[in-house]
């Protein structure tokens, strides 16, 4: 019988929820699906001019990818609570905090990823010059983690709660604002023939910060959830 | 080296929303002792094994795992229970032994395949291994939940109504694998509302009023 290192433990809990998703498809495709629709009902609703498009890409997106991220917050912990895995990652007598760091990677592999490698695609649709996707790229890649991160803490917090999906987004949309700000700004400043670096630095430190603040904020939470 | 350990409750009292469940309860439980907990439906047999495990902090009293609370050292105390809800914590989508190898893995350690088939084998799940659990009956989930037990060396079984679902073969079963589990040294704290007989060891009640 081999012990699992901490990393081993860490590996372990992103693959399991990440063959869990495999099993069951129709949830990792619906925020995908739901991404792509918002996206491209706005050209359709506001008119093809590209003046106007090309304005409002980056703020487009990046709410959409907010709101997309919010759709599968609620089911982050509310199957393993269900079923009582829950309780047992509890009992496990490794740290709770990495099993929380590793649910949040597997759910930000599961419904930021896709949004990050989609949305070139969908940004030609606003006809976004292609330094400027490279940019949205960028942005979303640091930001979509910060949203699932701190969506774990509000998705811990609601565990159980009767409208807990609503709540959720109550809760962790406020917190959101800064990196929808500096993620849209950094398209922003490329646009208007800045540099998107500052913008950028403030993403990867959010980042920076919500990785090591809140898997052990949201294991607390859950610890709370729990009794 | 073999250390004796100790399950102790002192002065224990819990309470649910508002209500005083139990209070000033103490026990004692050594190695090879079995311990039935008794009650009516919503005597606090629930909630007293859920504050062995330390989901839930007693309003009065501690639990010591080898004179140690378990609120401080729960490292050392997690790492030798196994704990068995009303849940079975598996998941319907994976086969038998990759829960069985998952839930090994959340509790910290890693079981071969070979392992987890004689394990599922031998609780009664024969060519069920592969399948997801999703098509098996609710007994044979719950043996795939018990199976847990089997891997690992706790040491401390704790077990909330383990014979739900379960047919007079797999409760004959359990009554053989707890029996073996105390002879080499451990201790099981357990409800349940069918007898349960375990051969060559008195069964010790608490009964929770």
């Amino acid at each position: 019988m081999n012990k699992l290192s901490l990393f081993g433990l860490l590996g372990l809990v992103i693959r399991r929820d990440l063959l869990l998703a495999m099993r069951r498809r129709a949830d990792v495709l619906t925020t995908l699906v739901f991404f792509v629709m918002v996206v491209s009902l706005f050209p359709l609703g506001v008119g093809p001019e590209p003046d106007m498009l090309r304005k409002m890409a980056a703020g487009v997106l990046w709410v959409a990818a907010l709101l997309a991220s919010m759709l599968s917050l609620p089911r982050m912990f509310s199957a393993d609570y269900l079923d009582g895995t829950l309780e047992q990652m509890m009992l496990a007598p490794q740290s709770l905090t990495m099993m929380v760091l590793g649910k949040i990677i597997a759910h930000w592999m599961l419904s930021g990823l896709p949004l990050v490698l989609i949305a070139p695609v969908l940004g030609l649709q606003f006809d976004m010059s292609v330094q400027a996707l490279w940019v949205l790229m960028l942005a979303l890649l640091l930001g979509t983690p910060v949203l699932s991160m701190i969506g774990a803490i509000g998705a811990a917090l609601t565990l159980g709660l009767r409208g807990g999906g609503v709540l959720v987004s109550l809760l962790v949309l406020p917190l959101c604002i800064p990196v929808l700000i500096f993620g849209a700004g950094a398209v922003e400043a490329v646009n208007s023939g800045m540099d998107a670096i500052s913008n950028l630095s403030l993403l990867g430190a959010f980042l920076l910060f919500a990785l090591v603040f809140t898997p052990f904020v949201a294991a607390q939470a859950l610890k709370i959830s729990m009794e | 080296m073999q250390q004796a350990f100790k399950l102790a409750v002192v002065d224990l009292a819990c309470e649910r929303g508002d209500l005083r469940l139990f209070s000033g309860l103490s026990f004692e439980l050594g190695a090879g002792e079995l311990m039935q907990v008794q009650g009516e439906n919503g005597s606090g047999k629930t909630t007293l094994l859920r504050t062995l495990c330390g989901f839930v902090q007693p309003v009065e009293g501690k639990v010591l795992w080898s004179g140690q609370d378990i609120a401080e050292w729960s490292d050392t105390y997690h790492e030798q229970m196994c704990y068995l809800g009303h849940l079975n914590a598996i998941k319907d989508e994976l086969s038998a032994i990759e829960n069985l190898q998952m839930s090994a893995g959340l509790a910290g350690f890693s079981v071969s395949e070979q392992d987890a088939i004689a394990v599922l084998r031998r609780m009664g799940l024969r060519r069920k291994e592969h399948l997801p659990v999703r098509v098996l009956s609710q007994g044979q989930r719950r043996r795939v939940a018990l199976s847990r037990l089997l891997v690992g060396d706790s040491k401390l079984w704790i077990l909330d109504e383990p014979l739900t679902a379960l047919d007079v073969g797999a409760v004959g079963l359990m009554q053989e694998l707890i029996g073996e589990h105390l002879s080499n040294g451990g201790m099981v704290i357990f409800t349940t509302h069918q007898p349960l007989q375990v051969a060559g060891v008195q069964t010790r009640q608490l009964a929770l009023s």
